[in-house]
């Protein structure tokens, strides 16, 4: 029999090694798998280098994971806001490497991955400063840029509900980047927070389907969630 | 000279965007622009991380916490709405489905190119977000901004100081001041001005040409 759910956040993390490049899923708060998240800072592992779209807020989540010096390197497409401290404190200092990816790029970089595609070429960012040493070729009279796959050891992502073979649903724009990266990473765990049993997701209503993910834990985000 | 405030630039704006358009507005001044599209014309926002057909704001105690819009702000959606996944939300900007995006910006070029993201005087990481697949992909940009800096430099200018967000993409820009189209082998040529302001004054405020019709 397939289980793909796990109990405890240990077996949630277990296997994930030290330099493991991590994609996690979210814009901003929404659908940023933040318990998973706690639970990597408590497994322990270092030199990370980090894929999401914002580089933390306040000094929870991402941003603890950063201030306790397990990230290396961070791939991100917007790491400048309100709350982003403690990212700008050790890029200022130069604690930290920062690739700055656009954000659709960001996303489809991840899908080729997932979907065994290498490389693409867009037009995105051609004629800009982050086109710099990048391959261009001329399709149809446009000239677009060439954009590796990114592909990640690991994938921490949000849905909504899951079941035990791995299938996942999403709730509003907590969708986001999370289907991408679940389909992108060696190892997809995510956090849900309703485990359906077999056969009670509507097959049509299916987000993610559960070849992409590896393990599922619920987790209790509290009543403004529910 | 009195000028347009920041409402009335996105009422301006929004009195140009015909119904049956998919419309992405950027943060700030763009996102007002949707207040002032009346709903029975039917004008379909799209939200980059995966939301067509967005909605306005909710009442306080109608918040969902799980639908935000690209400015991480509550928001609703409308009937007929549909989310989808990041990837899904590029391929209809960078495909070449959205009609039009309205950013703001630092400085647009009478040659169409658009600065938004970074300044060089920065010492804090830039943020580029979605502003270039934006300015790559949809089928029109439009730039909603201040004529000047709160210091008083043009913004329309003969070519960009800062680092660009994406070339000769902008075709009309919209300020306090009035509307210029973006025509090539010309440059701004005017459009309308706010009420109040006289020809001179905007050239003035102005650091490229205005072209008259």
């Amino acid at each position: 029999m397939i289980n793909k759910i796990v109990q405890s956040m240990a077996e949630a993390m277990a296997g994930i090694k030290d330099g493991s490049t991590v994609l996690i899923g979210g814009f901003g708060a929404v659908g940023q798998p933040d318990e998973l998240i706690e639970a990597l800072i408590e497994h322990g592992a270092r030199d990370l280098v980090c894929v999401a779209n914002n580089a933390g807020n306040g000094r929870v989540g991402l941003a603890k994971l950063m201030e306790l010096g397990r990230v290396r390197k961070i791939i991100c497409s917007f790491p400048r806001s309100a709350g982003s401290v403690v990212f700008e404190e050790l890029y200022r200092a130069g604690k930290i490497e920062l690739e700055i990816v656009p954000q659709g790029t960001m996303a489809e970089r991840m899908r080729a991955a997932g979907a065994g595609v290498p490389a693409f070429f867009t037009a995105t960012s051609v004629g800009t400063i982050l086109a710099n040493g990048k391959e261009q070729r001329d399709f149809n009279g446009r000239t677009y840029v060439m954009e590796h796959a990114l592909k990640g050891d690991v994938a921490l992502v949000e849905g909504w509900e899951g079941d035990r073979w791995g299938n996942l649903t999403y709730r509003a724009s907590g969708r986001n980047f999370n289907p991408v990266m679940a389909m992108a990473a060696d190892l997809t765990i995510a956090q849900v927070s309703h485990i359906r049993e077999l056969g009670d997701l509507v097959p049509e209503n299916v987000h993610t389907p559960g070849i992409f993910v590896s393990r599922v834990i619920q987790v209790d985000r509290g009543p403004a969630w529910a | 000279m009195q000028g347009f405030d920041r409402k009335a630039m996105a009422a301006r704006l929004a009195q140009d965007i015909p119904e049956g358009w998919y419309v992405n507005l950027g943060i700030g001044i763009p996102t007002m622009v949707g207040d002032y599209v009346p709903l029975d014309r039917e004008v379909i926002l799209h939200s980059e991380n995966g939301i067509l057909g967005m909605g306005p704001a909710p009442a306080k105690d109608k918040v969902d916490p799980w639908l935000v819009n690209a400015g991480k702000q509550a928001v609703t959606l409308r009937a007929g709405g549909s989310y989808c996944h990041h990837a899904d939300s590029f391929a209809m900007i960078r495909g070449g489905h959205i009609d039009l995006c309205v950013l703001g910006a630092f400085e647009v070029a009478q040659n169409g190119d658009i600065a938004n993201w970074a300044t060089s005087e920065n010492d804090t990481a830039p943020a580029v977000g979605g502003a270039m697949d934006l300015g790559a992909g949809a089928k029109r940009l439009w730039v909603i901004m201040e004529h000047t800096t709160k210091d008083g430099r043009p913004k329309l200018v003969e070519a960009c100081g800062y680092p660009l967000t994406t070339p000769r993409a902008v075709k009309r820009v919209y300020t306090n001041l009035g509307v210029f189209d973006v025509v090539a082998e010309k440059g701004f040529v005017v459009v309308d001005l706010a009420p109040g302001v006289l020809l001179e004054q905007v050239q003035a405020a102005s650091g490229a040409v205005l072209h008259t019709q």
